[in-house]
């Protein structure tokens, strides 16, 4: 990042700038292309039966009358399509241990959640074949159900894989340090809290969707995929449908919002193009939004049990904890239910200097809908518990809770080290980072204020956090446990004839801004304007092989590749231009889309040059042989995770007598490295925030003790709305990390990483004059009430 | 029971005519049968927001109207009001903030807004905010789109941008 060259110094750079993203007025008027927006030849809709059981032997499906049905093409079963598609197995080599047996598409002789699929009815539309799916008849033998996971492992607990002996899916210990010996310290003082977390899904406002089209003639699959990482569902298409890789084309259009939700594998997805290849003719699915909360993935579902144990000088000597999971009964295919927990283990106190760490979990089979990654995965878990246990403890101390973060965050000049859980941090700056957000907020003013109104009988809170956040996995998260998942990406950027640079890359748009973010690396790259650069993404025909996004990897890995590919073409135009200028290419540059000497004088347009170049190849020196195209493809090899880090703070009133949260403000200072368009970051931490608060006050999947999703609607599952969120203040430390030219650390998950610890420590503080806590979130007004007393 | 009906309405400023099923509801008979796929189906429930239309001049959960309903009325979705240009202020504010990212709420709140302005809302945040309380958008947080509200009624109360 020194020297003047660098490709930040460029005239007209855009990095750095809010420049627009060139889809969202396509968008904004209406002309998304939304899976279902499409329709196809021939196309036939898809509709499941779904097990109202949480768990139930399959004795027999009478298909006959839904067969019979106006409009119905095909109905199949479970049994019908297993020799169709290959049943997958969600364990990878790494989370050693890790067990879950193989999972069919449709439930074929088991159901084991409610909402899992047992028949597919495939009709004229999507209105005839529900008719005809509720004409299946099911000899359902129910089973004892396993729904509580705090129960799962108890020996009176039905066990949900027999072979298996037990629920238990998976369990870690994470060990550093003489932990015993810091809680016997006598001059210690020890908190112990004990922390819950609802089940939660993402709500995605566009349902999963797909379209999946089988030419026979050339056994050819294409597949319309609403979701995040197409190249990892060709392989998964391919392998499980008994297509080669080749053969298989996944193709994401505009995605309505993804979140982690759409980045795995479903079952109801794999049976449409199963049902397209075994009808020849497209297959539309698209679930329904009761659909999407029994069978969209879910997510957290923790009981954590912590200690901790500071010394009398404020520094912790010591942290334990016990974290269990639900994970449903089946580990998701292919990144397996594994890594939350495991991302739990690995975060906790993570931004501290701890000299004495003892982690463990338990990762359980239950009746419930499979759970997964979902935004900031396993880190608004491991954020709460610590910061909650900081708070809890700077209470105990009779610090302040600022105070105490400052005494305990690894200082800004620490780094490179290795985390007490094992992690290897490089380039973070939680001090600056929490001196900025007390600046922003005007910390002492804010407690000056809180005093005075307490002394009316109005309770507020602050509440702090402060994090790190998992970004720009390297081959260590995934592949080398046997994952189909790219950890790199690429991108093709190519100069037409007309001067307009075509970028093509392998991570995908969902309206994070991905899309933008690679037209300004690459106009900065090659010295043109934003206006002459067109981006494609989301096909596996067509772009370079990658992962995808997700992991907060879009910026920093694609964003990686995108630069080295333009700056690869730009020596390219800039070598052709020298041999016809008779120049030498370092005296030349590109600016504005025109080649310039030294000088500054314009020589020749990239329109001009490309022109000759295509059109009027005699001109040309012989040995002169132009591609105008350039691959390169980029991947995290330094360390295993770039990790970004931030803090954020909440300030809330609770109504004690109703126990309602009123959010009055937020805050969020954060250094993801290189900031390439502040708007959408901005955007994206606001985003992440709300999602954030979403799980700390609101959203939850009910179940009964059966097993059965009480609040399937959107009408009963509270997400946040306008009317209740605050305005959310952002600012950035920039500290670029050393991996990658660029620079770029991710942004995509740190809002949804911290703001639950920020509200659950602002609620608390607020509750603390009156001896209230509450470590169950959702915080719902009943949860708060009963913390009072009050019910 | 009858199971079709004809219908003939308005939409987008073109007679439309047609037979229908009875059960129908608007925002699948106008994005499946008429192809204006610019309004979007969330929650089928007429909470979230997404299918929200002008169904004579009024805004409409087109998942909680069935299309029989329509007859005779006058229908307008993102993509004729886009074309008249009434919604082209809001269209500005929106993707100069970037208050939209996915994009698929954003036709109904759009709708929503357009009909706050029109009844003369005000550039009040909080106003605001209680004016969106009927649309989801999982992406942005809200607050992008309240400043890009907030924006174009400062400037319609002010007699426009200029």
């Amino acid at each position: 990042m020194t020297g003047p060259l660098s490709v930040f110094d460029r005239p007209n750079s855009y990095i750095g700038r809010s420049v627009p993203r060139p889809n969202a007025r396509r968008l904004a008027e209406g002309r998304g292309r939304f899976v279902d927006d499409l329709s196809l030849p021939r196309m036939v809709h898809a509709a499941f039966l779904r097990s109202p059981h949480a768990h139930a032997r399959i004795a027999n499906i009478h298909t006959a009358a839904a067969k019979a049905a106006p409009g119905v093409v095909a109905v199949y079963s479970g049994a019908d399509l297993l020799p169709r598609i290959e049943p997958w197995v969600g364990v990878l080599s790494h989370l050693k241990g890790l067990r879950s047996p193989p999972q069919p598409a449709v439930a074929v002789d088991v159901a084991r959640w409610q909402g899992e699929a047992v028949a597919m009815v495939l009709a004229a539309s999507r209105a005839e074949a529900e008719d005809a799916a509720a004409l299946i008849e099911v000899d359902y033998q129910p089973l004892p159900v396993a729904a509580d996971m705090e129960r799962a492992l108890d020996p009176s607990e039905p066990v949900i894989h027999a072979e298996y002996g037990s629920n238990l899916a998976w369990e870690r210990l994470v060990e550093h340090g003489d932990v015993e010996a810091a809680f016997a310290d006598p001059d210690a003082t020890i908190v112990e809290r004990t922390f819950r977390f609802g089940r939660h899904t993402g709500v995605t406002l566009e349902p999963r969707a797909t379209l999946a089209a089988y030419d026979p003639s050339e056994r050819r699959l294409t597949v319309h995929y609403s979701g995040q990482a197409p190249h990892m569902m060709q392989v998964i298409y391919a392998k499980h449908l008994g297509l080669p890789e080749g053969n298989v084309r996944v193709v994401a259009g505009d995605v309505g919002g993804a979140f982690g939700i759409k980045v795995h594998t479903y079952g109801d997805e794999v049976a449409a193009a199963a049902a397209s290849m075994l009808l020849g003719r497209p297959v539309k699915f698209v679930a329904d939004r009761f659909e999407s909360f029994l069978s969209d993935i879910h997510a957290r579902d923790h009981r954590v049990t912590a200690k901790i144990a500071v010394s009398p000088d404020g520094k912790i000597a010591g942290f334990a904890m016990d974290d269990l999971t639900g994970i449903g009964p089946y580990s998701v295919y292919p990144r397996t239910s594994a890594i939350e927990a495991n991302q739990v283990l690995n975060l906790t106190g993570a931004p501290y200097m701890l000299p004495a760490y003892r982690a463990r979990a338990k990762v359980v089979f239950q009746n419930k809908t499979v759970m997964c990654q979902y935004r900031a995965v396993g880190h608004p878990i491991a954020v709460a518990v610590m910061e909650g246990m900081v708070d809890a403890a700077a209470a105990a101390t009779g610090r302040d809770p600022a105070e105490l973060r400052r005494l305990n965050l690894i200082p800004d000049g620490g780094y490179p080290c290795v985390s007490a859980t094992g992690m290897r941090f490089n380039e973070l700056s939680h001090h600056a980072c929490l001196d900025r957000l007390l600046q922003l907020m005007d910390y002492e003013a804010l407690r000056a204020d809180q005093t005075q109104l307490r002394e009316k009988g109005v309770y507020r809170g602050i509440g702090l956090s402060s994090f790190v956040e998992v970004t720009n996995p390297s081959p260590m998260f995934y592949g080398v446990g046997g994952a189909p998942i790219a950890s790199q990406d690429g991108a093709t950027v190519r100069l037409d004839a007309s001067g307009a640079v075509h970028v093509s890359s392998s991570v995908t748009e969902q309206g994070q801004g991905t899309e933008a973010v690679l037209a300004q690396v690459v106009a900065t790259a090659m010295g043109v304007p934003i206006e002459s650069v067109r981006v494609t993404t989301g096909d596996t025909d067509i772009t370079p092989y990658g992962g995808g996004t997700w992991a907060s990897r879009g910026a920093g890995i694609g964003g990686e590749a995108a630069l080295l590919a333009g700056e690869a073409l730009r020596a390219q135009v800039l070598q052709a231009a020298a041999a016809i200028l008779q120049t030498e290419a370092q005296k030349l540059d590109i600016v504005a889309g025109a080649v310039v000497d030294e000088a500054g004088q314009e020589r020749v347009t990239l329109a001009d040059l490309a022109r000759q170049i295509y059109y009027r190849g005699n001109e040309l020196p012989p040995d002169l042989k132009p591609e105008l195209i350039a691959t390169r493809h980029y991947r995290v090899t330094d360390y295993p995770f770039v990790f970004t880090n931030g803090c954020q703070a909440s300030w809330l009133e609770v109504d004690v007598e109703t126990g309602e949260v009123t959010l009055l403000k937020h805050w969020v200072v954060e250094d993801c490295g290189r900031v390439i368009n502040p708007q959408l970051v901005d955007e994206q931490m606001r985003g992440g925030v709300v999602q954030g608060i979403g799980g700390a006050l609101y959203e939850h999947c009910l179940y009964d003790a059966d097993g059965q999703l009480l609040n399937a609607t959107m009408a009963d599952y509270l997400v946040p709305m306008a009317a209740e969120m605050p305005d959310i203040e952002v600012a950035h430390v920039e500290t670029p990390t050393s991996t990658s030219v660029l620079g770029a650390k991710g942004a995509g998950e740190a809002g949804t990483g911290g703001a639950p610890a920020a509200i659950m420590n602002a609620v608390n503080d607020a509750l603390r004059p009156l001896n209230a806590e509450v470590t169950e979130q959702p915080i719902t007004p009943a949860r708060i009430l009963e913390a009072l007393k009050a019910i | 029971m009858q199971m079709h009906r004809s219908v003939s309405l308005t939409v987008n400023g073109e007679r439309v005519e047609r037979d229908v099923p009875v059960r129908l509801n608007l925002v699948d008979f106008l994005r499946n049968e008429l192809g204006f796929t610019g309004s979007h189906v969330g929650c089928e429930h007429g909470v979230c927001g997404a299918c929200t239309v002008r169904v004579d001049g009024a805004p409409v959960r087109g998942c909680l109207m069935l299309a029989v309903q329509a007859d005779g009325a006058i229908v307008e979705t993102i993509e004729g009001l886009s074309a008249a240009g009434a919604l082209a202020d809001l269209q500005d504010a929106f993707v100069a903030r970037n208050a939209l990212q996915c994009g698929y709420c954003t036709p109904g709140i759009l709708i929503t807004v357009h009909d706050y302005l029109e009844r003369g809302g005000a550039a009040d945040r909080a106003a605001i905010r209680t004016a969106l309380s009927g649309n989801y958008c999982r992406c942005t947080g809200y607050q992008a789109i309240v400043d890009a509200i907030a924006e174009v009624a400062a400037a319609r109360a002010g007699g426009g941008a200029a």
